[in-house]
């Protein structure tokens, strides 16, 4: 038996501990990502089935069956967020996109002008998920946009769905986000999700005008542009405000939903 | 090693199970609380939960226990915390690999088992003092000890505020055309904290020897 109690002993000892500790969560980190990620993603194509209305919330599909409506009805492409133009000549697999990474990288992303939204950085191209549950050469009906900004205690990040008419809001999500359980985590709840379908994102000059607001906001056909704030939640609500007005205007997806909105989205 | 000492004796036995009911962490030690108020709106929630306590518990005690006499007495609250952290990594990774939605709404309360009262409590009050074998079982019994109060207080909060068992619905609601009108307080925290203590008050009701004297 060694003596315990040296200095020498307990480092080593500490040290011990270190490496079998670490090599304990790295093997499980490691070992498992694959499949994380595999839920990760059929998480964010539920959640745009979700905000476009195809799946509802007390459903709870399978993997498999967000992947076979998603597959059905989905298309999704990218957007050049300067211009507003699609991106037609294939460099980038909109459906392997990876938006976050791609925001993150200097060479595929630029710093945002200033914003309320707490927006650091944008992406150069942005997804866009049309949504055509018809026939392959029917009308789009829906355009699903992903957004993000800053909330209470992370980044939100959430999808955004617009009618054809590029105006009435038919759902919002957030699969992602850090907020206070029971307090600003209720972005989440599908019931506070309800109270923006119908609403209006822009006004008649098409600017962006929905807004959370405190008190009492009234039912979508006579209280056009504002959502109930959570109560509790203030900073959330705000956040979550300031971020759908972000890409609503030009510096977002504005000069795409422009175009959606003239050009038939295809 | 005497009969009443082998891993299936009257000795282990006890181990096992007077954390579940005479020594329950909850109801009778009182820890564990925060999770117990959090988790505890549904049945499934509380079920995952109480596993992972139960498997962070007894995996705890047994590494703890292992390295007992090996672990030098001024840096060994710091080893159980690193020991205890990792398994907790592990549950969480799993959770989110395998279990994906119920850990989004787990979320912060499945890290925060590393620091739940019940884990770091066993593996320092019980584990550093007992062969591994032993811990374990001590391990198990509190892990068990503590779903047993989680699955008791979810199934009433579930019940009462959703009129639902492990999402089946039983009672049907009144706005979906049934009859019952749920009790919204229940969903919420505070309504663990009546139903944990009615649960120690019939716990101290059936037996008197828990009670203190004044």
């Amino acid at each position: 038996m060694p003596n315990t109690e040296s200095t020498r002993y307990t480092i080593l000892f500490a040290a011990a501990v270190c490496v079998v500790c670490a090599l304990v969560v790295a093997a499980s980190a490691v070992g498992l990502r694959s499949q994380q990620e595999a839920n990760q993603l059929s998480f964010r194509q539920k959640n745009v089935l979700l905000a476009a209305g195809l799946v509802q919330p007390e459903e709870a599909p399978t993997d498999d069956e967000v992947r076979k409506i998603f597959d059905r009805s989905i298309r999704v492409r990218l957007v050049d967020l300067a211009t507003g133009d699609y991106l037609t000549d294939g460099r980038l697999d909109a459906n392997t996109y990876d938006q976050r990474r791609a925001r993150n990288d200097p060479a595929s992303s630029r710093a945002a002008p200033p914003n309320n939204a707490k927006v650091s950085r944008l992406p150069t191209y942005g997804a866009v998920y049309l949504v055509r549950t018809g026939a392959q050469d029917a009308a789009i009906e829906q355009v699903v946009l992903p957004i993000e900004g800053i909330g209470m205690w992370g980044t939100l990040y959430g999808f955004l769905a617009l009618d054809r008419d590029g105006r009435t809001i038919r759902g919002l999500t957030f699969y992602d986000q850090k907020e206070t359980p029971g307090l600003g985590g209720e972005i989440a709840n599908p019931r506070w999700q309800a109270l923006w379908v119908g609403r209006h994102a822009f006004d008649a000059n098409w600017e962006p005008k929905i807004a959370v607001i405190k008190g009492n906001a009234g039912p979508p056909e006579q209280d056009r542009y504002r959502v109930d704030a959570i109560s509790g939640a203030t900073i959330t609500s705000n956040g979550v405000s300031r971020l759908v007005g972000f890409w609503l205007s030009s510096d977002g997806y504005g000069k795409y939903l422009k175009r959606f909105r003239e050009g038939g989205g295809s | 090693m005497s009969a009443t000492d082998s891993v299936f004796g009257t000795r282990a036995r006890r181990t096992l199970f007077a954390p579940i009911i005479t020594n329950n962490p909850i109801a009778v030690q009182v820890l564990g609380i925060c999770s117990a108020l959090a988790v505890t709106t549904r049945i499934d929630k509380a079920l995952v939960m109480g596993a992972g306590v139960t498997l962070v518990t007894a995996c705890a005690n047994l590494a703890v226990s292992l390295v007992r006499n090996y672990t030098p007495s001024s840096i060994r609250i710091i080893v159980q915390l690193a020991i205890i952290a990792s398994l907790v990594i592990m549950v969480d990774q799993f959770l989110k690999a395998y279990l994906f939605e119920l850990s989004l709404e787990l979320s912060v309360f499945v890290g925060l088992i590393i620091t739940n009262c019940i884990v770091m409590g066993r593996a320092e009050g019980f584990a550093m003092q007992n062969p591994p074998l032993t811990s374990f079982l001590d391990g198990i019994g509190n892990g068990l000890g503590y779903a047993l109060v989680l699955l008791l207080v979810a199934f009433v909060r579930e019940l009462s505020g959703a009129g639902k068992v492990f999402g089946f619905t039983v009672l049907p609601l009144a706005n979906d055309g049934g009859w019952y009108v749920p009790n919204g307080l229940m969903l919420l925290a505070p309504s663990a904290l009546f139903i944990v203590a009615l649960l120690i008050w019939l716990l101290r009701t059936l037996k008197p020897e828990l009670q203190e004297k004044d």
